[in-house]
């Protein structure tokens, strides 16, 4: 097809930090393309200055996400013709994160809260003897199971209300990890993971609005995990644990 | 072809989807879950406004019978039986959402949770119409 006659697609980039504004391009429309081949087509080939993130290009690494018509969404997975209604786009950085510059999306208090949700596994005191048994069927597996395939996207984080609304919450992926952690029968401090979690900026504060469920690409349900927390939670400290 | 155009500068710009924008980048979610709290919240606030008002009326009582029966002679009024039944719909919607809240928070996680959405609302209507059935 000449260029001429190749349909184009208008795409509104976020340009500049916090306080940018959007800029429009004009893409080729391909088969098959994906909004992360927009992005890198308009970095490439327009203004080599775009600064955007991606990593796998398969929907394993979470680098790549980005507000697209207003949805977080990965969009390395994302096709073009899903998502542009009558031909538009409009691409911005992940909300409830503070920008860099233009599609980078700083992701520091993300990750630092899963610090803070102590979001990493505790060996136990003693050494296992041999391999931990642990079988596919045991309910505490198929809830670490449920939630274990998290690729830190952020998209989750960035469609939740509670988020926007109280900074200082922990967030549902952070939740998610203190949750597959808690269901961790090797986890040498599962306690300690509901201790970290069940504070005013916890899992308490979750409204149970399933945004974070909506969202997900990758079909987990934070907002179950969380009402799971809040269970145990509840749970723990009715029996003097907490 | 590709000279690039400066356009607003707003984080969240509004077009389609299930995410619907609401000026400033504010943004509304609109799935069921979504809209129940919203309803849920709104129920709240408007109860919450209304229970001065209750209470006054109750205090009529002591005042003076007078005074109480000639208030109540006014709720005898259609449309004041209309706006109690909206008000019966509102406290309703209230407690079955906060039913189906407690049970999303203390109950095992059902993946059926637009069927629990649909049935709160709907015991809180079928509530609204039974409170009109009796009152008028």
């Amino acid at each position: 097809m000449s260029e001429a006659t190749m349909r184009e697609l208008e795409v509104a980039v976020w340009r500049g930090g916090d306080s940018g504004g959007f800029v429009t391009y004009r893409v080729p429309e391909r088969a098959d393309q994906t909004v992360l081949d927009v992005v890198t087509f308009i970095q490439r080939r327009i203004d080599p200055t775009l600064a955007y993130r991606y990593s796998c290009r398969v929907g394993m690494c979470g680098s790549c996400a980005m507000t697209v018509n207003g949805r977080p969404r990965w969009t390395c997975r994302t096709h073009v013709a899903t998502v542009a209604k009558g031909g538009r786009l409009s691409l911005a950085p992940l909300a409830n994160m503070p920008v860099i510059r233009d599609l980078v999306a700083d992701m520091t208090e993300f990750f630092d809260k899963w610090r803070r949700a102590k979001g990493r596994f505790v060996p136990a005191k003693e050494s296992p003897k041999g391999f931990a048994r642990v079988p596919p069927a045991d309910p505490k597996r198929r809830a670490a199971d449920a939630g274990i395939e998290c690729i830190n996207c952020g998209i989750c984080y960035a469609a939740c209300d509670v988020v926007r609304w109280n900074p200082d919450y922990l967030g549902p992926a952070a939740l998610n990890r203190a949750w597959t952690l808690y269901n961790d029968v090797r986890d040498g401090d599962r306690l300690g993971h509901l201790l970290a979690v069940a504070g005013d900026a916890g899992c308490h504060a979750c409204h149970s609005h399933q945004n974070c469920m909506e969202f997900c690409p990758k079909g987990l349900n934070p907002t179950a995990s969380i009402a799971g927390l809040k269970r145990a939670v509840a749970g723990a400290y009715l029996k003097g644990e907490l | 072809m590709n000279r690039p155009t400066v356009g607003r500068s707003r984080r969240s710009i509004g077009e389609g989807g299930s995410r619907l924008s609401v000026g400033g980048g504010r943004r509304l979610d609109n799935h069921p879950a979504y809209w129940a709290f919203v309803l849920h919240r709104l129920s709240g606030v408007v109860l919450a406004l209304f229970l001065p008002a209750h209470f006054y009326v109750l205090a009529l009582a002591i005042e003076g019978e007078g005074r109480l029966d000639a208030f109540l002679s006014w709720t005898d009024d259609p449309w004041v039986k209309l706006s109690e039944a909206a008000l019966m719909v509102l406290l309703a919607v209230h407690m079955t959402g906060g039913l189906r809240l407690l049970a999303v928070e203390f109950l095992p996680w059902r993946d059926w949770q637009e069927t629990l959405i649909a049935c709160a609302l709907g015991a809180a209507l079928v509530a609204g119409a039974a409170f009109l059935a009796i009152a008028v």
